[in-house]
C-alpha cells in the first residue's frame, strides 16, 4: 500500500515529463495524461479501500524516520479527496480533449495545456496527502504554479488581466504561509503534523493564536473566504471553460482541506471556532447577495461558489465528529457539482456564443440536452431533496442544532436563507437563458438558430459545433452528481468515519508514530 | 534564543518595502515587492533558525546548525525565482498587449456598480502610474495579438479555399 501512496503523487510528475516530451504528438499526450489520470483514480479507489479497511497509512519517503524525514498520510479524508479529485479532473481533461479537438487547438494550445494539467493535478494530489507542513507549502506551490500558466493560457488580454490579480493574490497568500512556517518551525522546531500537535500545545496561548491566524489567513485566501474572496470572481470567469471548472471545483477545496487539518490537527483547541461560525456566516450571505446581482453566469457560479465554501466552514467550526462529517460530504457533493454546472456553462458558451445572461434566450429550443445537464445541478446545488446537495445540508444543520448554541442556530438560517437564495440565482439564470424566447432579447443573435432558419447565414462558417465528447463528460459529471444522492448512504458511513478521524489529533498522531511520540 | 538585530532590522525594512510595492497597480513594481517579500521570509526563516556561525554537518557536537531551515530557503529560493520568471513574461505580454503594465479595474465590476447609480466614473489609469510612463502613445504595432491573428488566419484559410474552388471550378470548366 505504501507503494501506492507515493504513485498517486509520482504518476502525474512522471507524466507530465513524458507528455513535455512528446510535445508534437497531441494524440500521444492525450493518451498519457488520460491514462495517468485513469490509473490515479484506480490507486486512489484502491487506497480508499484499503484505508477503510485497514485504518490509515504512513508512508516515510526514503525511509527516513517520522520526525526527520518527509511522511505521507492517507486516511479516510484524504483517500476520499483523492478519488474525487482524480475523478474531476479526469472528467474535465476529456472535456478540455473535446474542445481542443474542435477548436483547432486554439483555445487549448496542447503542446503545455496536458503537462501543466498533470503538474496541477501532481500538486493537488501531494496536498492531500502531504505530511508535514513544509510538504504542503510545495505542494500548493505546484498547484498555484500551474494555475498560473493555466488561468493565462493563450495570452489574451481580458485573460492577462485576470490572471494578474489571481497571480499576485496567491503570492501575497503563500508568502503569508511561508511566513508562518517559518515563524512554527522557530518556536517549535518541527514541520511535521503530528509532532506540531503536541509542541504547538506546549507554547503560550497568545504565540499559539498568532500562529494560527496566520496559517488560516494563508489558507483563507486559497479557499475565497469571504473578506478574503474578493480576488475569485475577478479572476476565475476569464480561464477557458474547463480550466475555470476544475480551479473552482477543486483548487478552493484543497484550501479547506488544509483549514480542516490546521482546526482539527495542528490546533486541536479550537480556540477560533466562533470567529470561524462568524466568517462562515458572512462568506454565506455575501457571496450568495454577489451572485444574485450578476449577469454573467460564470462571474454569478464563482460567487455561489464563494458563498457554499460558508457550509464547509460551518461545519468545520462547529467542532463535531458530525459536523466534520457533514463538512466532508459536503465538499465532495460540492467539487463534483460545482464542476458540473462550469462544464455546463462551457457548453452553454459554446452553443450560445456568450455566457452573458441578458444576450442569451431560447436554448431551450435549440440545445434541449444542455438545459438538462445545467437543471439537475442546479437543483443538487439549491438543496433540492432528494439530491445530495439537500443531504449535505441537513446534516450540517442536524449537526449544528446538536451543538444547540445561538451561533449555530443562527448560522443553520442563514444556511437556509442562502441555499433558497442560491435556487433563486440559479434559476432565474435557467429560466432567461433557456426558457424564455429568443425573440424576448434585444439583439439576439443565435447562430443555430439563425442557421436554423435562413438555411445559411454570413456566421454559419464561424459557429462551432459542439463536440459530442464534451457533452458525454459534461453527462458523465452529472451522473457522478446524481450518484452521490442514490449512494448518500455508503458515502455517508464514509464520511462519518472520516469525521471521527480528524475530530481530534489523536488518530493521526498514531498512525504517524504508531509507537507514540517521545 | 539571541537573534541578530541587524538582519531583523533588514527584514523589517524587507517587508515594508515590498508590501508598499505589492500595493502598486504596475506591475513591475508588483515584481519587485514580490521578490522583496520573498527575501525577507527567507530572512525570517534564517533568523528563527538560531545562532549564526556554524556549518550545517561539519563541527562538533552541539555546535552544528540545523540544516532543515538552509533546505526551506534553498526551496523558497528556486521556488521565487520560478515565480518571477513567469511574473516577467506576463508583464512583457502584458506590455506588448495593452502598452501598459497596470493592472485595471475589473469592466464586469465596475458595470454593475454603475448600473443603478447614474454616475459613470471612468477610472482609467493616469500613466504616471507605470514603469513605462506615458513615452509609448499606442500599443507597438507589430506585437502579436492572438485575437486578431486568429481572425485574420480564419480570413486568410476562408480566402484560400475560396480560391482553390475558383481554381477547381476552371479545371472543371475546362
Amino acid at each position: 500500500m505504501s507503494a501506492l501512496t507515493t504513485l498517486v503523487v509520482l504518476l502525474p510528475l512522471l507524466g507530465a515529463a513524458a507528455a513535455l516530451t512528446q510535445a508534437n504528438r497531441p494524440r500521444v499526450q492525450t493518451l498519457i495524461a488520460v491514462s495517468v489520470l485513469s490509473a490515479v483514480l484506480l490507486i486512489g479507489a484502491a487506497l480508499l479501500v484499503a484505508v477503510n479497511t485497514n485504518g490509515a497509512i504512513a508512508v516515510e519517503v526514503g525511509g527516513w524516520p517520522a520526525p526527520y524525514g518527509i511522511v505521507l498520510v492517507v486516511d479516510r479524508l484524504s483517500a476520499l479527496m483523492i478519488v474525487v479529485s482524480a475523478a474531476v479532473l479526469l472528467a474535465v481533461l476529456v472535456f478540455s480533449v473535446g474542445q481542443g479537438l474542435a477548436d483547432g487547438d486554439r483555445e487549448t494550445p496542447v503542446s503545455i495545456y496536458y503537462p501543466t494539467y498533470l503538474i496541477l493535478a501532481t500538486g493537488v494530489f501531494n496536498a492531500f496527502v502531504a505530511g508535514d507542513l513544509f510538504n504542503l507549502y510545495v505542494s500548493f506551490e505546484i498547484l498555484l504554479v500551474a494555475s498560473y500558466v493555466l488561468i493565462t493560457v493563450g495570452g489574451t488580454k481580458p485573460r492577462i488581466r485576470a490572471g494578474t490579480v489571481y497571480i499576485v493574490v496567491s503570492l501575497v497568500s503563500s508568502a503569508i504561509f511561508l511566513a508562518a512556517i517559518a515563524m512554527i518551525y522557530g518556536a517549535t522546531g518541527t514541520v511535521n503534523i503530528a509532532q506540531l500537535t503536541v509542541r504547538l500545545a506546549e507554547l503560550p496561548a497568545d504565540i499559539q493564536l498568532i500562529l494560527h491566524v496566520m496559517l488560516l489567513i494563508g489558507f483563507g485566501i486559497k479557499a475565497a473566504v469571504f473578506p478574503l474572496s474578493f480576488w475569485l470572481p475577478d479572476s476565475y470567469p476569464m480561464a477557458p471553460a474547463p480550466v475555470t471548472a476544475v480551479f473552482a471545483g477543486l483548487l478552493t477545496k484543497v484550501g479547506v482541506y488544509a483549514i480542516i487539518r490546521t482546526e482539527m490537527i495542528i490546533f486541536p483547541d479550537g480556540q477560533l471556532n466562533t470567529v470561524l461560525l462568524i466568517v462562515a456566516a458572512l462568506t454565506m450571505v455575501i457571496g450568495i447577495l454577489g451572485a444574485v446581482a450578476q449577469s454573467d453566469i460564470k462571474r454569478l457560479l464563482s460567487f455561489t461558489l464563494i458563498s457554499h465554501i460558508g457550509y464547509m466552514l460551518f461545519g468545520i467550526g462547529i467542532d463535531t465528529a458530525a459536523g466534520l462529517a457533514a463538512a466532508t460530504f459536503y465538499i465532495v457533493h460540492h467539487i463534483t457539482v460545482q464542476t458540473t454546472l462550469f462544464l455546463a456553462t462551457g457548453l452553454v458558451e459554446r452553443q450560445g456564443g456568450t455566457t452573458g445572461i441578458n444576450k442569451l434566450g431560447g436554448m431551450l429550443k435549440t440545445s434541449p440536452l444542455i438545459a438538462v445537464l445545467f437543471f439537475i445541478p442546479l437543483l443538487n446545488l439549491g438543496g433540492i431533496p432528494p439530491f445530495s446537495g439537500f443531504l449535505g445540508k441537513l446534516a450540517l444543520f442536524e449537526a449544528g442544532a446538536n451543538n444547540g448554541s445561538v451561533l449555530a442556530w443562527v448560522l443553520i438560517g442563514c444556511g437556509a436563507a442562502v441555499s433558497l437564495l442560491t435556487l433563486y440565482a440559479l434559476a432565474r439564470a435557467w429560466s432567461m437563458i433557456f426558457w424564455r424566447d429568443a425573440e424576448e432579447v434585444a439583439d439576439y443573435e443565435n447562430p443555430l438558430a439563425m442557421r436554423a432558419e435562413t438555411g445559411s447565414s454570413p456566421t454559419v462558417e464561424s459557429v462551432r459545433t459542439t463536440p459530442r465528447i464534451m457533452v458525454g463528460a459534461t453527462v458523465a459529471m452529472v451522473t457522478v452528481s446524481i450518484a452521490l444522492t442514490v449512494f448518500a448512504t455508503p458515502l455517508f458511513d464514509l464520511s462519518a468515519n472520516a469525521g471521527e478521524n480528524i475530530n481530534g489529533p489523536a488518530y493521526y498522531v498514531n498512525t504517524v508514530f504508531p509507537g507514540g511520540l517521545e | 534564543m539571541n537573534a541578530s538585530l541587524t538582519l531583523v532590522v533588514i527584514m523589517v525594512v524587507l517587508y515594508s518595502v515590498g508590501v508598499y510595492l505589492l500595493l502598486e497597480r504596475s506591475m513591475t513594481r508588483v515584481l519587485l515587492g514580490f521578490l522583496l517579500v520573498g527575501n525577507a521570509t527567507n530572512l525570517l526563516i534564517l533568523i528563527v533558525s538560531g545562532p549564526s556561525g556554524a556549518a550545517a554537518f561539519f563541527g562538533e557536537e552541539d555546535a552544528t546548525a540545523d540544516p532543515l531551515p538552509q533546505a526551506f530557503i534553498l526551496t523558497a529560493i528556486v521556488i521565487t525565482f520560478g515565480v518571477s520568471a513567469f511574473l516577467l513574461a506576463l508583464i512583457y505580454r502584458s506590455w506588448r498587449l495593452a502598452n501598459a503594465d497596470v493592472v485595471y479595474d475589473d469592466s464586469e465590476d465596475l458595470a454593475m456598480g454603475s448600473r443603478r447609480s447614474s454616475v459613470t466614473t471612468d477610472r482609467a489609469v493616469d500613466g504616471d502610474d507605470t514603469e513605462f510612463g506615458t513615452r509609448a502613445a499606442a500599443a507597438i504595432s507589430t506585437a502579436l495579438d492572438l485575437e486578431k491573428q486568429e481572425e485574420r488566419e480564419e480570413q486568410e484559410s476562408l480566402a484560400a479555399e475560396r480560391r482553390q474552388r475558383e481554381i477547381d471550378e476552371k479545371e472543371a470548366d475546362a
